[in-house]
């Protein structure tokens, strides 16, 4: 899972309104962060779905609005953090 | 497969993402036939209800809290997780109905393979299939039967035979699964499961680009930084006028009935205590408190429609950045929301937040939301100090509205400057897909409102106006001196002494006393005041008496003071009750009775002796 991926930024820095591929997700050794991630992946932040921030809070882009398939959830910008996603073109 | 029709009831529970449409559908099953209570040893509440299969079969059926996963974040999936693994004092359920969101399989499917792992006999309900169709989403259902090798059932919750192929379902002799294999799962295998989900859903599901999602442009306007407060403003604005116009309005028509019933009994009975005791302190007590209940259940029909349409988590995301200025997360607003109505279910629903100290703060300063029992002290008490000004007056009601959401967030504040371990506090919540609210469940939620609040009026409010018309009538022993009824009776003495604490902040004896009965119950605070000033007739005319007296012999820093001891003091013992309860502990209940208690009577303080020199010079 932690492969270099090209390309590859934080979910929490995709610019709004742009689609993006999820590449990975950064395992944490934090047993808090470990549920978060897990519950990420169960959320269908996995490899391969694509992702888009439909909105953002204003000034410190907190929190995000995340659309992964048929959902949209809001997370916290440490959340998004976690999920690795290549931009698309 | 099919078997004789047993007698013995199938107990069958309802598993379910959030949002999957799963409390619609057990509305749909059972109707009005549920009780609703708490799981053993934790405050989630626990739904049980029960129906007919079609052959005639009788099912009782759980309705499990709402569950993303069996690896529980939240106390609520924690209970679901416990039960259906056996590992709670419930019983463990004959069967499983997995509902799933058609619109979403994506999502929601992979509970279902994390559920096949624990052996119990399980269907899938496939909900909303209605809105699917509607969303050009095409489902293979039998070959998603297969490929998962359960039984698959198409649901629609909103209609009334939506769920009559469950019911047909049900009477099939279902098997297990197999042997329990299911254990908490790592991230290995939740990445290994949601490839088993990709390739069935992909398998199954045809669906279009979901680049148009109609939902998404909706999420563009209404959480726009600039026009989603703009709509979020005028959202609150219309929710607060129908509570208090529509509420008015509704509130006056109870009014005139109890009146009538008042008149009733007077030119039936012949006068005495009997008589004093059914019209002044039962008829004229109760029916002060039901009037709120049109307020009440307003603001509920809103909060609740506006839950399900999908809107309200929207507006949660809109006020987080603002609210976690205040060391709170989006996720208060909801439960702050309700906290107008009354503080009690505002608590309760604190239990969707997962952070505990989130949670604890938000129960700690739910009181300080200007709940519907306040109204008619502030009504009163404005109405006294603008008589000829209706804006002022209205004016300076939004401004108590406002003063305690200000006091909420200094509090929220200092709690989280205090607390050093101020680790990053979790949103993570899930924005639904907008709906129509689906009134069966609309008219289920207000009628569960408004038994909580008549079981509340029937035993503590009843209870509590038995005692203050006692206290009022048996003369105290000791106080032989001439003067009204009222001054010689017991809650004559009571105001006297408490007259003491409460002279610094500008209280006269009527006012220290009528805050006895007020801290059981805010809402009886004005009726104890017109029995304190030995006032007769009904409440309509009661109201007009003491607006004129409080009008023309309090002192302007007494109104003022009473009005700030409303909007901070700790009231109503169903809250003290109800935030032991939620966080299970004694300590926290007297902290938020302390601080509430300090605050008010500090700024009761301040403002009477300021104003005091202020109105002397």
């Amino acid at each position: 899972m932690e492969q270099e991926n090209m390309g590859a930024i934080g979910l929490d820095r995709l610019p709004e309104d742009q689609w993006a591929t999820v590449s990975d997700v950064t395992v944490p050794t934090d047993a808090t962060d470990r549920g978060l991630v897990l519950r990420l992946l169960e959320l269908g932040f996995v490899p391969g779905e694509r992702v888009r921030v439909v909105r953002e809070g204003r000034t410190v882009r907190e929190p995000l609005a995340v659309r992964v398939g048929h959902t949209t959830f809001a997370l916290r910008r440490h959340e998004a953090a976690f999920i690795r996603v290549i931009p698309a073109e | 497969m099919e078997a004789p029709v047993p007698k013995q009831p199938l107990r069958i529970a309802l598993l379910g993402n959030p949002n999957c449409g799963k409390t619609a559908l057990f509305n749909l099953l059972t109707g009005s036939r549920q009780k609703v209570a708490n799981y053993a040893g934790v405050t989630v509440e626990r739904k049980e209800g029960v129906f007919r299969t079609t052959a005639g079969r009788q099912v009782s059926v759980l309705d499990l809290p709402g569950a993303y996963s069996l690896n529980a974040l939240s106390g609520d999936e924690a209970v679901t997780r416990d039960v259906i693994t056996g590992h709670s004092q419930e019983v463990l359920p004959d069967l499983l109905v997995c509902v799933v969101d058609a619109t979403n399989l994506r999502l929601h499917l992979r509970l279902v393979l994390e559920a096949r792992r624990l052996g119990l006999p399980l269907v899938v309900a496939l909900n909303k299939m209605d809105r699917a169709r509607q969303l050009g989403i095409h489902i293979d259902t039998s070959r998603l039967a297969r490929e998962l090798n359960l039984y698959v059932t198409e649901t629609v919750s909103v209609h009334t035979h939506g769920a009559d192929t469950l019911r047909e379902l049900l009477d099939k002799n279902l098997p297990s699964t197999g042997p329990s294999t299911w254990r908490e799962s790592g991230i290995e295998q939740v990445i290994a499961t949601q490839h088993d989900v990709l390739r069935i859903f992909q398998s199954v599901v045809t669906e279009p680009a979901i680049d148009k999602d109609p939902s998404d442009r909706m999420d563009r306007f209404l959480m726009h930084p600039v026009w989603g407060f703009a709509v979020l403003a005028v959202v609150l604005f219309l929710t607060f006028m129908a509570v208090f116009s529509g509420g008015a309005v509704l509130s006056d028509i109870i009014e005139e009935g109890f009146g009538a019933v008042a008149a009733l009994v007077e030119a039936h009975m012949d006068e005495g205590l009997l008589r004093g005791l059914l019209v002044e302190g039962i008829i004229g007590g109760v029916g002060g408190v039901i009037v709120f209940l049109p307020q009440i259940l307003i603001l509920f029909l809103f909060i609740l429609a506006l839950e399900s349409s999908g809107y309200l988590p929207r507006a949660a995301f809109l006020l987080d950045r603002p609210m976690s200025a205040a060391g709170l997360s989006g996720r208060s607003f909801i439960p702050l929301l309700s906290s107008f109505a009354c503080a009690i279910p505002g608590i309760m629903a604190t239990r969707t937040i997962s952070h505990w100290r989130d949670r604890l703060t938000t129960i700690l300063i739910a009181p300080l939301m200007a709940c519907s029992a306040r109204i008619p002290v502030y009504t009163l008490l404005v109405a006294a100090l603008f008589p000829d000004d209706a804006v002022s007056a209205a004016l300076v009601m939004v401004g108590l509205y406002i003063l305690g959401i200000v006091a909420a967030m200094t509090v929220a504040w200092v709690i989280k400057s205090t607390d050093k371990d101020h680790a990053r506090s979790p949103l993570m919540m899930e924005l639904p897909a907008y709906q129509w609210p689906d009134v069966r469940s609309l008219v289920i939620g207000l009628w569960e409102r408004a038994m909580i609040f008549l079981r509340r009026v029937g035993t503590i409010i009843l209870a509590i106006t038995i005692v203050m018309w006692a206290l009022y009538t048996i003369p105290s022993p000791r106080r032989t001196a001439d003067g009204a009824p009222v001054e010689r009776s017991l809650a004559g003495e009571l105001g006297h002494a408490l007259h003491h604490v409460f002279a610094p902040i500008g209280f006269n004896e009527q006012i220290s006393f009528a805050l006895v009965p007020g801290m059981a119950a805010r809402e009886v605070v004005v009726s104890a005041l017109g029995t304190a000033y030995a006032m007769q007739g009904d409440e309509g005319e009661v109201d007009e008496q003491l607006r004129e007296r409080i009008t023309n012999e309090w002192p302007l820093a007494t109104k003022l003071s009473l009005l700030l001891w409303m909007v901070f003091a700790p009231q109503c013992l169903s809250t003290f009750a109800v935030v032991k309860r939620e966080t299970g502990s004694w300590k926290q209940m007297w902290i938020m009775g302390g601080y509430l208690f300090a605050l008010a009577y500090l700024a009761s303080f301040i403002t009477y002796q300021l104003t005091t020199v202020l109105t002397a010079s």
